[in-house]
């Protein structure tokens, strides 16, 4: 019974989201300020709906109620309770759910800051989302119900897949959709900007600090999703060039590339076209993802349960809302002119760059993931995508974007040259090739000829972001919280790159079969197996082995790498050991009994692999920092005292916005 | 051309590209047995009803047959049940059973509760059979020719479009294959 009011309250929302759809776009068009009331409503009526389906749905599970079919598939009874929440977006249905809810708390931060722009354009770019949210939740009504009941129902579940039995998969799913449905709200105020045909840019300085906030999710998101591969899988990699790897890391590139040109298009009012086509592209490229994921058209380790009739769902509403916002932009973005121009040399050229840069980056990063379904479609065969050619063509356009990167923070606008912060520049430079050569011909020395390339231009990146935060504080002055923000993100920025430059080229691994007692040497570190034991979980039973780790004869710590057999889907699971510290990680992996007591091992050094992650989070940081800051500086004032509808097509201007529901907003 | 059409119409390519590959799809993820045309892999399974008379692939031989592989702990093959019910009742392909990675009381409390659509039933306890018949999950089903060949296979819970898209019309075609 509770489980069909959670299905009903799904349909409920259903109509809500159509609702808000049809009066937010239909409701500005008529000038009908009754029509435009109901939008924050139908909002916040969808959103609670939404929430509630979601609470029925893991109530089942926690309840432990198989008769629902997909709780039966994806949980057990002596899975611990807290598997049995997080199993809720387990699998495919149950995911869609947590994407709409993700899209509803969206839509109901939107509403909660409508008030900062005109009512009719805040109404427009709901009713956009609102769109959206119909289709998906007419695609997982349609196509993946996940209250769908399964009678009579089984005595036990069939578990959650072990590989999802982790605490990083309770946040990894939820924040990584923040990041790439959080785009939609991006999307959304471009759509609705192009359907006004505005002609001034204030809607790029509406669309900043959403797009910023999504991002920095999304970088987050990455980050986690990286470093939960890295010691679930078992086998230490962190990065693999998935093909869903690819789908949240692309629009992640063009969600930068966007934050850089809407800098432009706010500050100076150019590149106007371009920022709306990156705003469209961003979403455009999260919704291809989810078809690349759903429709089995593509093969990773990652795929949901192959469904052609999912795919031609989710095919239909790539038509509407992709081709829709791109036949928008074909009619709207031709009006959109800039006058002012700028010099070779100036801050717009270098964000030029870095745009064209990340954009073909993307690019890079997309062809690779669709050639496997390009060959097959053409009849070339089989073609298998990996990092033989990622990584290096990854490398030719974001190599001299991050050699740009130190000198584009100080270019001034408009006028050429670096001005004042010309000679501090120079200096970092100095100051990171003596570190950056000392680091990888000294500290870490190898061979490879990038890895000084890589040390030099992150040292560089890292100081040279630090240059304005200590001249203002040097000279007493405050620090802007969009220059912190930046500063910190482009700090973030330098220490990823420093992390990723060390750990490609100095990583020391080794499989190697060893008996109790026997040792192996990685680096300056002696990894000796103990030998093992068998032991039993609450849902699985296994093997545990003791690596002890000693660096010149002085301990380390001790690893116990275990290799578990999950009863109830008979999968057997790597759950690697891992010695994190601040420079360095030791790991250890069981791989096979390989007889006579003997087990062959995974080993691995891998030098500055936290600062991968690291960096990834203060990107993130700096981001958030730079939209909060900036609303705690200047407080916006009520929509009514901003210009509203000065671009209506037929002028005339609406009526003040309806009070915003702020009081049930937060 | 107004350049700004340029986008759209990459979108359109890309479009097209993604069309073939869901198209292709199906094609892609049904791995085609090896065992389609050849003769079924013989076996002697105890039988879960009656321990003194085993359960062999000779009661395959002279005519059609479906062979369902399943469990009581695999939840698919409780959503296919219903479906093999039915597919008992049209009494045209009996269906031989087995049973895969299972307790024997576990079993027969289940087609006691839910009702028994198999002909024999074979316990194939530690899985070795189910190795020589390819099968990498519960719950796949085999339809055996008259001749004792394999002719179709299909992986997951049987749905009646399936069995009358797939299966009937094989059986109708007559032992061909």
């Amino acid at each position: 019974m509770v489980v069909e009011l959670g299905h009903y309250a799904l349909i409920l929302a259903l109509m809500l989201a159509g609702a808000q759809a049809f009066f937010g776009l239909a409701g500005p068009s008529l000038r009908s300020e009754r029509w435009l009331a109901v939008v924050p409503s139908a909002a916040c009526g969808q959103f609670v709906f939404v929430a509630l389906a979601v609470g029925v749905l893991v109530h089942a599970f926690i309840s432990n109620d198989f008769s629902v079919h997909y709780v039966a598939e994806n949980s057990n009874s002596a899975l611990p309770l807290f598997y049995r929440v997080t199993a809720m977006w387990g699998a495919h249905e149950g995911s869609m759910l947590l994407w709409i809810l993700v899209l509803t708390l969206w839509t109901m931060a939107l509403v909660a800051r409508s008030h900062t722009m005109p009512a009719a354009f805040a109404a427009r770019a709901l009713g956009v989302l609102g769109l959206i949210s119909f289709f998906f939740l007419l695609f997982t009504l349609a196509t993946s119900n996940p209250f769908g009941r399964l009678i009579p129902a089984p005595p036990d579940g069939n578990d959650l897949n072990p590989v999802l039995q982790d605490p990083a998969f309770a946040v990894h799913p939820p924040i990584l959709y923040m990041g790439y449905v959080g785009f939609s709200v991006s999307f959304a105020l471009a759509c609705a900007a192009m359907i006004e045909g505005r002609r001034d840019q204030l809607w790029a300085q509406w669309m900043r600090p959403w797009t910023v906030m999504a991002w920095a999710f999304l970088a987050c998101g990455i980050a986690l999703g990286s470093w939960w591969a890295y010691y679930e899988l078992g086998w230490g990699g962190f990065w693999f060039w998935d093909p869903v790897e690819n789908a949240s890391f692309m629009p992640w590139l063009i969600g930068t590339a966007l934050i850089h040109s809407l800098a432009v298009t706010d500050k100076r009012g150019l590149f106007k076209s371009w920022t709306l086509l990156l705003a469209v592209t961003a979403f455009s490229l999260s919704l291809i993802g989810t078809f690349l994921v759903r429709s089995g058209v593509l093969v990773s380790v990652h795929s949901f349960a192959a469904d052609p009739s999912r795919g031609l769902f989710i095919l239909a509403l790539l038509v509407v809302m992709i081709g829709g916002a791109l036949a928008l932009y074909a009619w709207r973005a031709p009006l959109m002119k800039s006058a002012a121009g700028f010099d070779f040399v100036s801050r717009e050229s270098f964000l030029l760059f870095n745009n064209i840069l990340l954009a073909i980056a993307a690019a890079v990063v997309f062809g690779g993931t669709l050639a496997p379904m390009i060959a097959d479609t053409l009849g070339l065969g089989t073609l298998s995508v990996g990092p033989p050619y990622f990584n290096p063509s990854f490398l030719v356009p974001i190599l001299p974007m991050l050699a740009l990167v130190a000198l584009g923070m100080h270019a001034r606008w408009r006028r050429g040259g670096l001005g004042e912060a010309r000679r501090p520049v120079l200096i970092a430079l100095g100051v990171a090739l003596v570190l950056g050569l000392a680091l990888s011909l000294g500290v870490y020395a190898h061979p490879l000829k990038l890895t000084p390339v890589g040390a030099v231009v992150g040292i560089w990146i890292i100081l040279s972001a630090l240059i304005d935060p200590v001249d203002r504080l040097r000279r007493g002055l405050r620090l802007p919280a969009s220059i912190a923000g930046m500063s910190i993100a482009h700090i973030g920025l330098g220490i990823f790159v420093l992390g990723i430059t060390f750990v490609q080229s100095n990583t020391i691994e080794r499989d190697i079969a060893l008996k109790p007692g026997e040792s192996a040497q990685l680096g300056a570190y002696r990894f000796l197996y103990q030998g093992g034991a068998d032991i039993v979980g609450p849902n699985y039973e296994g093997f545990r082995g003791t690596v002890s780790i000693t660096r010149n004869g002085v301990p380390v710590r001790v690893l116990y790498p275990e290799k578990r057999r999950y009863w109830v889907q008979g999968t057997v699971q790597t759950t690697a050991a891992i010695a994190p510290a601040f420079n360095r990680d030791l790991l250890a992996a069981l791989g096979e009994d390989v007889g006579a007591g003997a087990w062959s091992l995974r080993l691995q050094y891998r030098p500055l692999i936290r600062f991968v992650w690291i960096g990834a989070l203060i990107m993130a940081i700096g981001g958030v920092t730079a939209v909060v800051g900036r609303r705690r500086a200047q407080p916006l004032p009520d929509g009514a005292t901003l210009p509203t509808a000065t671009a209506l097509p037929g002028g005339g201007s609406l009526p003040a916005a309806p009070a915003p529901p702020r009081g049930r907003a937060r | 051309m107004n350049r700004f059409l340029l986008p759209l119409a990459g979108f359109a390519l890309l479009l097209a590209v993604l069309l073939v590959g869901l198209v292709r799809a199906p094609e892609k993820s049904i791995l085609p047995s090896p065992l389609i045309g050849k003769p079924a892999p013989q076996f002697t399974l105890p039988n879960l009803f009656d321990n003194t008379q085993p359960v062999s692939s000779a009661a395959l031989k002279g005519h059609w047959s479906l062979v369902n592989v399943w469990g009581t702990w695999c939840v698919e093959c409780r959503a296919e049940h219903e479906v093999l019910l039915q597919i008992k009742q049209e009494a045209r392909v009996p269906i031989i059973g087995i049973d895969w990675k299972d307790q024997n009381e576990d079993a027969l409390t289940w087609l006691e509760q839910l009702g028994n659509p198999y002909e024999r039933v074979g316990t194939d306890r530690d899985g070795r059979v189910a190795i020589d018949w390819g099968v990498y999950g519960a719950p796949e089903s085999f339809l055996i020719s008259p001749a004792g060949t394999v002719v179709y296979k299909h992986i997951g819970a049987m749905t009646s479009q399936v069995w009358q898209s797939e299966f009937l019309p094989r059986v109708a075609a007559g032992p061909g294959a």
